[in-house]
């Protein structure tokens, strides 16, 4: 229950401007992809892209190619709604339905998909999903209670165990720990691990620590300056680009002699 | 040296007028004032504004002598602040004292929000002023009317308003439309309710007939005022619901319209709904409009597409304007007070059931 992504020749435009500029990458299944890089670089950016959420900004658009195991995201006739619900995201601020409780926020893939499903079934998958992202032991026995009552932490988890309740093959998280205190990020982390038993797990972060411990492969992209397009400098094993980079820039952005 | 320290007056407290001191000026520039106003001839009017200047003056002087500028300033601005508030107040409850005392005999007449206006004519109103029988006659017609037209005019209303916020927030993407919308929208906010009641009549008159006069066409003329109302109001709601909260949406592959449907509405309803009861209660005293474009009756109707139909403003308007009796104007003038007062506890109702609807629909919080 996992795909690939193979991205080629990606340009990604807002308006007429270009942001992120020609990037190759290769994300193998069922392992953690980090993207490192300065702010503005284009990281989410082109995070976005993998599954489409960049078409809610206005203006942007891309060219080239995202293969999810072959099948091409930008083909002629793909809905993004699909695609979406093929590559999953969580985002950087713990967003859950202030309207809903933390089993509807659960369920809320299904249910604003107006899908039917037994109490039963919903039970499992809100209990399955809620021990997938670590929260179960936490909430259970609050599950009617809202979702905006659980702390920073524990609301990013349940944006976590929202996200695999659609059950998809990749999940995309943009920066899910930078809200989040030092425990919660442990505790979001445990998660990526076990995460990527399932799922093909990329995520972009600013915290190279973090980076270094969760991810098996680290993509650094840098920028050359302002107005220019981002671009993906180095893409290898995390402990290389950690310890051996093979490029300059990577080197002084790892090491902090950046800039 | 003992540890224990004296009580005495902190150091950090010098230099200070003691908590009691705008009581204490209060109290002085009130005799003073009414000293001054015995004089020239007293009057509450006067007299309430010669003690709050006197008050002004008197604790901005005396706090400068013994706190400082500073302070001083900032008592002056309290004196400032307070006095708008004040007077900001006055026509308010001038107002509800004025409409509670001359219109409770009205509401407290037996059978007043029961019976119509119809059969009640002059004599009777003579005996009721002369020979103090019971005055007859009461507003029922008159509820009925205002509470149709208003609920027809909300019917037609919230669709259309709401979808069009709908769509300058959602879809407008400051397209040509979306802006086009929003300057017609501000425009018709701005439209004089006659020139709406003139609408509705001309509208109504070129494709029905000459002399169309029912509730439905009052109700598209309110409508005419409540749209711009409901759509500003609106807007402003859903624009305030975080885009997170769709981008979560759409991440989970939900469509767009099912976003809209069941995240951002849902989230935004409780403002919707206070928005569109202020509508409401911002149209319900329209009197000019009505006039035009229901008519006026005297006798119960409760068909809403048929016939004249009375409502609360024009039933005051003509019982002030027009007495039942002309010799005898009391027994009318105590019906349109009491229909005065039923109108503002209408509304007063209203708002309080846009406050209770924004609790009961506001996201939930807690754990």
């Amino acid at each position: 229950m996992s795909k690939r992504i193979d991205v080629k020749d990606l340009n990604v435009y807002y308006g007429n401007f270009l942001a992120v500029e020609d990037v190759n990458i290769n994300i193998e299944a069922k392992s953690v992809t980090a993207f490192i890089g300065p702010s503005g670089c284009g990281k989410s950016t082109f995070l976005r892209t993998l599954n489409r959420m960049h078409e809610v900004l206005p203006g942007a658009r891309v060219e080239g190619e995202v293969l999810l195991d072959g099948d091409n995201l930008y083909g002629p006739g793909v809905d993004p709604v699909t695609v979406r619900t093929q590559v999953g995201m969580v985002f950087q601020r713990p967003n859950p339905f202030p309207t809903m409780s933390i089993r509807d926020n659960v369920l809320a893939g299904v249910k604003l998909n107006n899908k039917k499903i037994s109490k039963g079934a919903a039970d499992a998958l809100v209990e399955k999903s809620l021990v997938g992202a670590n929260l179960w032991n936490e909430v259970k026995d609050r599950l009617d209670k809202p979702g905006s009552g659980l702390s920073g932490g524990q609301q990013q988890r349940l944006c976590i165990a929202r996200a695999i309740a659609v059950e998809p093959q990749v999940i995309l998280m943009d920066e899910p720990c930078s809200a989040l205190d030092p425990i919660s990020t442990l505790a979001v982390e445990d998660l990526i691990n076990e995460l990527k038993d399932q799922y093909t797990v990329v995520i972009v972060t600013h915290n190279m620590q973090q980076a270094a411990r969760v991810s098996d492969k680290t993509a650094f992209f840098n920028i050359a300056g302002t107005g220019k397009p981002g671009k993906l400098i180095e893409f290898a094993d995390t402990t290389s680009i950690f310890n051996n980079p093979a490029q300059k820039a990577t080197e002084d952005y790892v090491s902090g002699r950046f800039g | 040296m003992t540890a224990t320290a004296v009580r005495k007056r902190s150091a950090l407290t010098k230099g200070q007028l003691p908590k009691s001191a705008p009581y204490i000026v209060l109290a002085v520039a009130l005799v003073v004032g009414a000293a001054i106003l015995a004089l020239i001839g007293f009057n509450a009017f006067g007299w309430g504004l010669v003690s709050a200047i006197l008050f002004a003056v008197g604790l901005v002087s005396w706090s400068g002598a013994v706190e400082g500028a500073r302070k001083a300033k900032d008592r002056l601005a309290t004196c400032l602040v307070v006095g708008a508030f004040l007077i900001a107040l006055l026509p308010l409850i001038s107002v509800i004292w004025t409409v509670l005392v001359n219109g409770i005999p009205g509401l407290i007449t037996p059978n007043f929000l029961g019976t119509s206006m119809n059969g009640v004519t002059g004599a009777f109103d003579n005996k009721a002023a002369e020979d103090g029988a019971p005055v007859l006659g009461g507003i029922y017609h008159a509820l009925l009317g205002t509470i149709q037209i208003t609920l027809l005019a909300t019917v037609i209303s919230v669709p259309v308003g709401l979808l069009t916020s709908i769509y300058l927030v959602e879809y407008g993407n400051d397209r040509p439309l979306a802006r086009a919308i929003t300057f017609f929208v501000d425009v018709m906010t701005g439209i004089p309710s006659i020139v709406a009641g003139l609408f509705a009549a001309a509208f109504f008159f070129a494709i029905v007939g000459p002399g169309t006069k029912t509730g439905a066409v009052a109700a598209v003329a309110l409508s005419v005022l409540m749209i711009p109302v409901v759509v500003r109001s609106s807007e402003e709601m859903l624009k305030i619901v975080p885009n997170e909260l769709r981008e979560a949406s759409y991440a989970l592959g939900v469509r767009k319209w099912r976003t809209i449907t069941k995240v951002v509405i849902p989230t935004a309803i409780s403002g919707i709904a206070s928005g569109v009861t202020l509508a409401i209660a911002r149209v319900i005293g329209e009197t000019a409009p009505i006039l035009v474009t229901a008519g006026f009756a005297t006798t119960i109707n409760n068909n809403v597409f048929g016939g004249w139909m009375a409502s609360l403003p024009t039933f005051i308007y003509t019982q002030i304007l027009n007495p039942t009796s002309p010799s005898n104007p009391g027994p009318s003038d105590q019906r349109a007070w009491g229909a005065a007062l039923v109108l503002i506890i209408l509304v007063m109702l209203l708002n309080l059931g846009a406050r209770l609807i924004a609790r009961i629909f506001a996201p939930k919080t807690g754990r």
